[in-house]
């Protein structure tokens, strides 16, 4: 009997399993072997012994970091940049979406096209933009400010700037596919409930307030949910490209990926950087499910899983 | 209510929405003026930047040395891509490389992506939760910089070998959500009359789900594409190989010296007839982050149009 009940489910799911399982072959090689890779962090790791030969050190990778200040700079740098991504993120792109819903179509195509450029340049490309408008001898905003009488700015020493610069350069490169990604989903709401409230008198703020926004809720928390999962991965191409990986400021602009990358390939200390990457999968891994977990107790319709 | 903003949208309140537009007509064009000029606003923030660098890596080499970055230079001169142009082999072998990645990634790429995306947006397919965990799990947590490095060097091994740029990006979780998403809302009816007229599933994909996607593979199929040839971090990690090097990671060594470029074996000959202190090193930095840009930006307008309709973001949950 039970036999028989495999049988069948197998016979009705078979053909769609063998269409998933060259993806799931890929993922199980390329994201969950990785995983097991995380015992390194506890690993004094010696490339001649391999993973499993070489010999345990329990948490001294760990201790490492977290005696040195590097732990603290880095993770107020990643969870600060994050936080301001998001927020600037969501809220811009949201209003243009918004916008871009009111506006024909004919200027619609235009404005879409022009907003969405720079989320197809790449972050070496883009550091080739901010470098022209930054370079101390010949950068345009150095050109401009001499041309008004202020004196030229060394802004790749100066560290307190760089917040601002890599927010605006983030929202820059970022508002065009996130405002797209909410303008579809604008679309998707039933035109019914557009007629519905213009039939009740609403006017055009109002059906921003009750119809858009209720609707696009959903998608919003999925896509916040999502960016707090990744709280702890910081955009390596951005941190490390846009400063020009200058030591003088890595007090404001060093994130976790970038202090990974820079202990893996300078260093050359693996079982550190391995450290840090497992510290940040897993606190990223506790904020999503927090978050998830916040989100199902308000309101369940809307978790991720 | 602005007409325009709703396009198509149903005739029984006719009446009333035409009321409403006559009565609110002298507020309705201030905001919409308002609208557009945010918008141009907007549009020039995102296209003067590239401008810019457009025109420095067009301005003669003194005229930077003089007087820095211009607007309008004192003298344009198109030195920094004649030189390239003259020895043009560093520069079309990476181009050679990006074109063979961004090309094959991309075929790989979108097979992976339709048939997860399809498995998953069956909602009579058994498996659909522990599928949709095991893929969006790897969202949320992964091994990191580390492990990914080792399994693709030591077990792999695909350091210094054009599948390094071509392996580790063939799957993207969150592609596989829009993807999904999108065929989520393909009529179910279809798919079960077509299994009413006995057809498998495999034709069922091929031929009836597969081009009714048509938006969503080509939006998707456009970011693969971008994502590949914008490329450089697996190149940064895994290719020390002059002859594999792709465009990105070309800038990214030129970043801050040309001296990478110049000492390449390619470019000796030309050197020793070339006059080094005129060589437009500045402008010749900017000339190749257009090069490596441009043909990209050209082709995206044309995928525009599927844009919309291609990218839907369903919900994880079944």
């Amino acid at each position: 009997m039970k036999r028989g009940k495999f049988l069948k489910f197998v016979s009705r799911n078979g053909e769609l399993f063998i269409f998933s399982l060259p993806a799931i072959i890929y993922i199980f090689i390329m994201s969950y072997v990785p995983m097991f890779g995380v015992i390194i962090a506890f690993k004094n790791y010696v490339y001649d012994k391999g993973i499993l030969g070489s010999e345990w050190v329990g948490f001294k990778n760990f201790k490492f970091l977290f005696e040195s200040e590097n732990a603290y700079r880095i993770t107020r740098n990643t969870v600060l940049y994050n936080l301001g991504y998001m927020f600037m993120t969501t809220v811009f792109s949201l209003a243009v979406a918004i916008l871009l819903h009111e506006v024909a179509k004919k200027w619609l195509k235009i404005y879409q096209t022009a907003m969405i450029l720079p989320f197809f340049l790449s972050w070496v490309v883009v550091s080739y933009i901010t470098m022209a408008f930054l370079d101390h001898q010949n950068g345009f905003l150095n050109g401009w400010l001499e041309g008004i009488g202020l004196d030229r700015v060394q802004w790749y020493f100066k560290a307190n700037v760089w917040p601002y610069i890599l927010n605006a350069v983030h929202l820059w490169k970022a508002i065009g596919f996130s405002a797209l990604v909410y303008f579809a989903g604008i679309l998707g709401i039933d035109a019914e409930l557009y007629e519905a409230a213009k039939i009740d008198g609403a006017k055009r703020w109002q059906m921003i307030t009750n119809v858009t926004l209720p609707q696009l809720t959903p998608l919003i928390i999925i896509l916040l949910i999502m960016s707090i999962g990744n709280m702890f991965r910081g955009d390596f191409g951005l941190h490390y490209f846009i400063p020009n990986n200058n030591g003088m400021t890595y007090a404001t602009t060093d994130i976790i990926d970038t202090y990974i990358y820079r202990a893996l390939s300078e260093l050359g200390d693996v079982s550190m950087a391995s450290a840090v990457g497992l510290y940040q999968s897993v606190v990223g891994l506790v904020l999503v499910v927090a978050a998830n977990y916040t989100v199902r107790k308000i309101n369940e319709e809307n978790s991720l899983f | 209510m602005p007409a325009n903003s709703m396009p198509a949208k149903s005739m029984p309140a006719k009446t009333t929405t035409a009321k409403s537009t006559t009565a609110k007509k002298s507020s309705f064009k201030w905001s919409t003026l308002i609208i557009h000029l945010i918008f141009i606003l907007i549009t020039l923030s995102m296209l003067v930047p590239l401008a810019l660098v457009i025109i420095v890596s067009l301005t003669d080499e003194n005229s930077i040395l003089h007087h820095g970055y211009r607007m309008i230079p004192d003298k344009f001169s198109f030195a920094a891509y004649e030189y390239f142009f003259k020895s043009p082999d560093a520069i079309l072998r990476a181009y050679g490389v990006t074109i063979f990645v961004a090309v094959v990634g991309t075929v790989l790429s979108l097979i992976l992506t339709a048939s997860m995306g399809y498995t998953l947006s069956r909602r009579d397919y058994g498996l659909v939760r522990p599928t949709s965990f095991y893929v969006f799990f790897t969202m949320l947590f992964g091994g990191g910089l580390v492990p990914f490095y080792i399994l693709v060097t030591q077990y792999l091994h695909l350091k210094d070998t054009i599948w390094a740029l071509i392996v580790p990006g063939m799957l993207s979780p969150f592609y596989v959500l829009i993807m999904k998403g999108f065929m989520s809302k393909i009529p179910f009816e279809i798919i079960e009359s077509a299994k009413v007229e006995g057809a498998r599933e495999w034709r069922i994909f091929a031929q009836l789900i597969l081009p009714l996607s048509k938006p969503s593979l080509a939006t998707l199929g456009l970011f693969i594409m971008f994502n590949y040839w914008n490329e450089w971090f697996n190149a940064l990690l895994f290719i020390d190989n002059e002859r594999l090097v792709p465009l990105q990671l070309l800038l990214v060594r030129t970043m801050n010296s040309l001296d990478f470029i110049t000492s390449r074996p390619e470019f000796a000959l030309v050197m020793s007839n070339f006059n080094l202190a005129n060589f437009p090193k500045t402008a010749a930095k900017f000339a190749i982050a257009i090069m490596s840009a441009g043909p990209m930006l050209l082709v995206f307008p044309f995928f525009q149009r599927f844009f919309v309709k291609g990218l839907t973001v369903g919900a994880i949950k079944g």
